[in-house]
């Protein structure tokens, strides 16, 4: 295996991995998580199994594939120009990331101030109206759907916020110790950073069951629901995610896989945990409180 | 630009081992195998949607219902366009990327090699997906596939059957490929550049690619945001789409061609950048406004992100709405005539010879500007309300398509077709090809802009009498464009088993790093970097 010594390009030898059969087992089990999930929603009785075979195939791969840039990178196989290629890829991950959001919000603030104001206008706008009696306004199930009650801010949302607040703070912190070679000081903040992560999703848990128990408030709660649901279910999502992968660097800090001055899983990590903390900040304005 | 290091290929490779066989493809990591994947895949794809048009056409021959149930009649044009859009066209351009990109700007591989592999074995599934239900109807499986036009909109696609959900899914397993293919694209670029390669230095073709890049990443992961919303319309009960829950139809139409609209110049940036390329090789002069043309390549990337609802002028929007749509769509006029003068211009008073990629350069250059020209009679709003959804349409963006981006991969293949494999192919098949491919086009579609303009709706199995003769005329140009490609394919594999042998340079008038390479090139390529001057 080739390893690069020197760092700048034009003198040393980029780490172009051996063939590797990973990507392809990883794309097979997205396939058949995807058939099992067709399957299961068109009430095929195989379709469960063949998704679980399908996630078990993918979370095998993903063990597999992350344990061998661990060890590659453990080995000495990559130097700072593969550093970079690194830094770039988490970089532009993360932007598509946004970019998936913004079409969530871009549903939010098209029902709200465009398809709402104008069903609940069609009387005064234009003399008619298909649906008697409904005047638009803010939330709303929209004409047809159900009452229910909406998620009111100060509340557990609000302890929420504080919640992931205060772990882009101890992340942050975890940094530092690391850069100053401090490690209690880093496993310390990366432990209270899952643990505010666990909570928030623990929280979260709790608001959703009383959404669905007590409030009337569903995914088929209109467009309110649906907004609802869809944006703080995929954040809740991806905090799980970020969850297990601050997990992961945790138990890699134990193990000494980072010093001060290599440690990219950890910022990538990092960076991927205020990237959540941000969406929910927009989350807890536009959706919560607002 | 001039390399004052050459290759040497087994320098830090020793003890590599290479799977044969069917496992060389499964596991590769190496650029060309990937680029030559992509082509392939692009190449069976190609004919597979090619198959299902002819079925459509052959339908259209006469007025009246022939032999296609007007079921499947729908099913067919849907994934005609979702195949010949995700599966020939965007994997053609990748497949040119893998091979030319780290060639061309001097790097050892791309960035990410392992996410370079996963990111082209995730189309074969996607592409199952949107054929699977064809087969499973057959054994009396759900009703078909997608059946609502490659757009999906909503409520006939909340409506539709379970092609529908795995048209979701394909879309997703597409869209994970494109960004993963695009984040590794970036980064090659930004990264792996050979020392003195500055970005005003970078070939035409990298530029193309790396706005196309930064388009695929911001709109792509909307069309999954937009699919999914669908998903859950569909199966969980949410209204994003729907009027009762305070949701709108035409939400989705505007998430759709915020993806949709950038899409079309995905497809054509990578062939925007490599046309400038063959026009200065065949007429041996540098290319024209090199730099003109980079500021239009980032001027319509960031056009085509704000001009979306251009697609739906009918739907009702508000007149201002409309007029910021007509306005901002016109205005991506502008940076495309500058392309067209730099074309234009880099043939001017050149030595021109006309080989094969030539030929398809100057015929993309003619056609291509039909297509421009009749884009900008249906951004016009007034205008539009009478083409909208009409033949007329079809007949434009066929020639945006198949002659801005179908001709200009043809182009790219010719060209560099003897680079990769070392040989050269048939210049007489070439050009036997590319006239029978113009001609019939012509044949096919010039037809088509008369059916709009006297009213022929689009996506219909049946028309009015009045419109028999040009139909008739269509579909025989459509079928001599069909086998006319098998020519291509033909050559293609001529070249691919043997040949006469090629220099480093290939052509006479040819400027680059990657001509600097042997006919093929060695495995590892820039194994060390060359430096630019």
């Amino acid at each position: 295996m080739s390893s690069s010594p020197a760092a700048t390009p034009g003198q040393a030898h980029y780490f172009v991995p051996q063939p590797s059969i990973y990507p392809f087992i990883l794309a097979s089990g997205m396939f058949m998580l995807a058939l099992g999930f067709i399957l299961k929603i068109n009430q095929f009785p195989a379709g469960p199994w063949i998704m679980l075979a399908g996630a078990a195939t993918i979370i095998t791969m993903l063990f597999k594939w992350f344990g061998k840039v661990i060890y590659e990178n453990q080995t000495g196989a990559y130097a700072d120009w593969e550093d970079r290629s690194f830094r770039h890829g988490m970089i532009w991950f993360i932007a598509s990331e946004v970019m998936f959001f913004a079409a969530f919000f871009s549903a939010l603030f098209y029902t709200r101030n465009i398809s709402v104001p104008q069903l609940g206008g069609m009387l005064a706008q234009h003399g008619v109206t298909l649906w008697e009696g409904y005047t638009g306004g803010w939330p709303t199930a929209g004409p047809k759907a159900s009452h229910f009650e909406p998620m009111a801010a100060w509340g557990l949302p609000a302890i929420n916020t504080a919640l992931l607040l205060s772990s882009g703070a101890t992340v942050t912190w975890a940094h530092w110790g690391l850069l100053k070679n401090n490690r209690f000081q880093l496993m310390l903040g990366l432990f209270l950073t899952v643990a505010l992560g666990v909570a928030f999703m623990a929280c979260q848990a709790v608001e959703y069951h009383h959404a669905y128990t007590e409030m009337g408030l569903t995914l088929g709660s209109g467009v309110y629901g649906a907004t609802f649901f869809m944006l703080t279910g995929f954040h809740g999502f991806h905090v799980t995610l970020g969850a297990v992968m601050l997990t992961v660097i945790l138990l890699r800090s134990m193990s000494g896989h980072f010093s001060a001055e290599r440690h990219f899983a950890f910022e990538a990590v990092a960076w991927y945990w205020h990237f959540v903390d941000v969406v929910w900040l927009l989350l807890f304005v536009l959706v919560y409180w607002l | 630009m001039s390399a004052t290091t050459l290759p040497h290929d087994a320098a830090g490779h020793h003890g590599e081992h290479h799977p044969s066989g069917l496992m060389r493809w499964l596991t590769t990591t190496n650029h060309k195998d990937i680029g030559t994947m992509y082509m392939t895949f692009s190449m069976v794809m190609f004919f597979l949607g090619g198959l299902m048009i002819l079925l459509v056409r052959a339908e259209l021959f006469q007025p009246g219902l022939q032999f296609l149930k007007p079921e499947f009649f729908n099913q067919l044009i849907g994934n005609h366009a979702l195949i010949m859009i995700f599966g020939a066209l965007m994997p053609a351009a990748t497949g040119f990327a893998n091979w030319q990109i780290p060639l061309m700007i001097g790097a050892p591989d791309m960035a990410l090699p392992r996410l370079n592999n996963w990111g082209f074995w995730l189309l074969p599934p996607a592409a199952l997906m949107l054929t699977l239900p064809f087969v499973l109807e057959l054994f009396g499986v759900g009703d078909g596939a997608l059946a609502t036009g490659w757009t999906f909109y909503a409520p006939l696609s909340v409506q539709g059957g379970i092609g529908v959900d795995f048209a979701i899914f394909a879309v997703h397993l597409l869209g994970i490929s494109s960004i993963m293919g695009s984040i590794n694209i970036i980064v090659t670029i930004f990264n792996m550049r050979a020392p003195g390669m500055t970005l005003m230095k970078m070939p035409l073709f990298v530029w193309g690619w790396l706005v196309t890049a930064f388009l695929l990443v911001i709109t792509l992961p909307v069309l999954a945001g937009a699919v999914t919303m669908l998903l859950t319309d569909r199966h969980f009960g949410t209204h994003f789409f729907s009027a009762a829950g305070g949701g709108d139809p035409i939400l989705f139409q505007h998430l759709f061609w915020f993806f949709g609209h950038p899409e079309v110049y995905i497809l054509l940036l990578p062939v925007w950048g490599l046309v400038p390329h063959v026009l200065s090789t065949f007429s041996r002069k540098p290319i024209y406004g090199y730099k003109a043309q980079v500021y239009s390549f980032i001027a319509i990337g960031v056009l085509s992100l704000i001009v979306w609802a251009h697609h739906f002028f009918t739907a009702g929007l508000p007149v201002p709405a409309l007029l910021y749509f007509m306005y901002s769509t016109m205005s991506i006029s502008l940076p495309l005539a500058v392309l067209f003068f730099c074309w234009i211009a880099t043939m001017w008073r050149g030595a021109m010879t006309f080989e094969t990629p030539m030929l398809f350069a100057v015929g993309f250059i003619v056609l291509f500007g039909i297509a421009g020209l009749t884009g900008l009679v249906l951004a016009d709003v007034a205008a539009d309300a009478q083409y909208h959804h009409s033949y007329f349409v079809v007949a434009h963006f066929h020639f945006a398509l198949f002659t801005g981006g179908i001709m200009g991969v043809m182009t790219g293949v010719y060209y560099w077709l003897p680079k990769w494999t070392g040989h050269m192919y048939s210049e007489t098949l070439g050009k036997l090809h590319f006239w029978l491919t113009v001609i019939s086009f012509n044949l096919a579609f010039m037809p088509q802009f008369f059916l709009g303009l006297a009213g022929m709706p689009r996506r219909i199995p049946d028309y009015a009498l009045q419109f028999a003769e040009y139909n008739a005329i269509s579909t025989v140009g459509a079928f001599i464009l069909g086998f006319a490609q098998l020519l291509f394919a033909y050559n293609i594999w001529k070249c691919i088993k043997g040949g006469p042998s090629v220099s480093a340079r290939v052509w006479e008038g040819t400027e680059g790093l990657e001509w600097q390479l042997p006919s093929p090139p060695p495995h590892h390529s820039w194994d060390v970097q060359p430096t630019v001057k």
